[in-house]
């Protein structure tokens, strides 16, 4: 059994004019322990919503979620809101882009560290305090003992970040969901963040669900990815196969459009790939393949009749009428 | 410290379009009941560069390194603290508004985040129309909309989108809209300031292609401010790296992205994820954060995070110095025998 199977996943919003907004629209996915899957996407592909989804963060309504998400065999969407309380933080947490505001800035770092120890495993303030300094120690804050009584603000960005890591790990969670915990970072302090995560990985053995739109990111971090368009999953495969053959012509595409370092090394760069067009709208219910509108190899099935994920390749799946196939061993 | 710094041999006789000698932007800090100054920013300290006709200079660096600054001091939008611009061998950072009114039509500017920087209440016309109807490039009304359509093929809108008001546009689409104003004056420079960096991937790539697409066709300068490599290294021609408020290194692209001479240069070049799965690199991986610019470390700024620093570092500020033709870098290490010295690898011969 996997650590976390999602199951048909549909988050839809109701929007103010009656319409509804489907934001996540039935995906599928697991991961095993240990794991790190990464899911990438453009803004509005749903990914963030499907990290929020999980942890039951999407307040209801407007938001409706339908599925199913085992988490250790138990379903997060039939659970009370006080089962979920003590599974947040605790079995599955989470790190949020954005350090400076998803850390309070009125209480200590020790404090903030401290909050889920306390509920979740019941320690003392002291015991809370001194469990607080060993994660700092632990995620690489120089003086531990003296910035646990420090506020927010007077950390630098990579250092909020790394503090964000330390409340997200200190429950030794089973599942660590990140959502882009390093965009908002220099590249000098990415490095440090990913190297800390990779570290961190096969020291606590926490499977991590990385949500990202940095292809270099996921590269460097991920075993396994699922790339996201317009709410549903187009394709997933192990992090060599995706990068050395994609089969969805979105992936083509995503993968064109980077420039890569070191380019001009080999004369003239060429142009970038670019996919022409907008993400539809979430608004309408899509028929047929949801890329249709963008995808250059385009024909009439395509508008008409959604394709099905399928297995191109031994454990590679995406979901295109035309996606080159290869012969399966039985 | 001025022409003679960066190789302009291509380009003999000519002056550059832009030249910037030795720029200083410090922001005082105000402190107390009565607003004393306590300090200063040193937000740029120093920083000279040139931009040719028709040339894209990009400016690199992490966040605080004043590479935004720069780009707003040029424009005026705040006054610099000490040195010169000279626009086309006009020396223009000490004319009054007025007298810089007519110039301001040369140099255009695209920022970052396209969904803040044009008015909602204006319609795509209007907001067009202002720059041409303040530098008076057109007569009457019929000429005012054959400007229009034409700077709405050049960012490739359709016509009819003049009508239609910002937040009818997606991101891409309106940061299309902010380029075609950046245009509307003809100018001779843009300046992009993280232009496509709030931009989704795909988005973004339209967004380049266009601009390079631009570049030829007008022949348009370019002076590219962006925190993202790869991004520049796939459409400059000249690369500088700022770090606190100084250029350390600035070279054409291939030399700085094939053989950097500055370890700043090396360490942020080897910190950027590329998306090559089991990609074997060597990574740098500096330690703790950027020193504050109110209080910067004496002798070389980036001393407390380089791995190779050694005594002189701490105490004697390093000058930029021409290491290969056109790549000048500010660094103790190439004085030293070339033996000791990390960086004082060559270029890898084109495949």
């Amino acid at each position: 059994m996997a650590l976390l199977e999602v199951e048909n996943l549909q988050t839809h919003f109701r929007t103010p004019d009656g319409g509804v907004n489907r934001a996540v629209d039935g995906l599928s996915f697991s991961v095993e322990a240990g794991e790190t899957v990464a899911i990438v996407g453009e803004s509005g592909c749903g990914k963030s919503v499907t990290s929020m989804s999980i942890l039951r963060l999407i307040p209801e309504p407007p938001g409706q979620l339908a599925g199913s998400i085992r988490f250790q065999g138990k379903d997060l969407l039939k659970l009370t809101e006080r089962e979920m309380r003590a599974i947040r933080g605790n079995e599955i947490s989470m790190i949020f882009q954005e350090p400076m505001t998803s850390l309070n800035p009125v209480l200590s770092i020790g404090q903030q560290i401290g909050e889920a120890l306390r509920l979740h495993q019941g320690l003392s303030k002291q015991q809370a305090e001194a469990k607080a300094v060993e994660m700092l120690t632990l995620v690489g804050i120089p003086a531990p003992d003296k910035r646990v009584k420090e506020y927010p603000h007077q950390l630098s960005g990579g250092m909020r970040q790394r503090v964000m890591i330390a409340i997200a790990l200190a429950c030794n969670p089973k599942l660590l969901i990140a959502d882009e915990p390093t965009t908002a970072l220099d590249v000098t302090i990415q490095a440090q963040i990913l190297d800390l995560m990779r570290d961190l990985k096969h020291r606590v053995g926490a499977a991590i669900v990385l949500i990202t739109h940095d292809l270099g990111v996921v590269a460097e971090v991920a075993e396994r990815v699922i790339v996201m368009y317009a709410g549903r999953k187009v394709e997933e495969a192990n992090v060599a196969d995706l990068f050395r053959n994609p089969r969805h012509p979105y992936t083509q595409g995503l993968l064109g459009a980077v420039p890569k370092l070191g380019s001009s090394l080999e004369g003239e760069t060429e142009r970038l790939a670019e996919i022409p067009g907008l993400v539809p709208s979430l608004k309408q219910k899509i028929q047929g393949c949801v890329f249709a509108s963008r995808c250059p190899k385009v024909t009439e099935l395509c508008r008409e009749v959604a394709p099905a994920l399928e297995e191109k390749a031994p454990r590679h799946v995406a979901a295109c009428h035309y996606a080159e196939r290869e012969a399966i061993a039985a | 410290m001025s022409t003679s710094m960066t190789d302009r041999s291509a380009h003999r006789g000519l002056p550059p379009l832009l030249e910037v000698n030795d720029l200083k932007k410090h922001f005082p800090i105000k402190a107390g009941f009565f607003g004393n100054t306590t300090g200063h920013v040193y937000a740029v300290d120093g920083v000279s560069f040139h931009i040719e006709k028709g040339e894209t200079l990009s400016l690199v660096g992490e966040s605080g390194c004043g590479k935004s600054t720069v780009g707003k001091a040029l424009l005026r939008l705040f006054p610099p603290t000490a040195g010169q611009v000279v626009l086309d061998g006009k020396r223009i950072d000490d004319l009054s508004q007025g007298q810089l009114r007519p110039i301001r039509r040369r140099v255009g500017v695209v920022f970052q985040d396209p969904f803040s920087s044009l008015n909602p209440r204006m319609r795509v016309k209007d907001l067009l129309a202002e720059p041409i109807r303040n530098y008076g490039l057109a007569k009457n009304g019929a000429e005012l909309d054959e400007r229009l359509a034409k700077l709405m093929d050049l960012v490739r809108l359709p016509r009819d989108a003049v009508t239609r008001w910002p937040h009818e546009f997606s991101g891409g689409q309106r940061q299309r809209i902010c380029i075609a104003r950046a245009l509307a004056g003809e100018p001779d420079l843009i300046i992009c300031d993280e232009a496509v960096s709030a931009l989704d991937v795909s988005v973004k790539a339209q967004i380049v292609n266009l601009l390079q697409d631009l570049q030829t066709q007008l022949g348009l300068a370019m002076l590219f401010i962006s925190h993202d490599l790869a991004i520049v290294e796939h459409m400059t021609h000249r690369v500088a790296v700022m770090y606190l408020g100084k250029i350390v290194e600035i070279a054409p692209r291939r030399s700085l992205f094939g053989a950097p001479k500055h370890p700043y240069t090396e360490a942020l070049l080897s910190a950027v994820p590329v998306p090559e799965p089991g990609a074997s690199r060597q990574r740098i991986v500096l330690k703790g954060d950027v020193p504050s610019p109110i209080n910067p470390p004496k002798g070389c700024r980036f001393h407390t995070r380089c791995p190779y620093a050694f005594d002189r570092c701490r105490t004697d500020e390093p000058e930029l110095k021409q290491t290969q033709p056109g790549q000048w870098a500010a660094c103790h290490l190439h004085d030293l025998p070339e033996a000791s010295n990390p960086l004082a690898r060559s270029l890898p011969a084109a495949a």
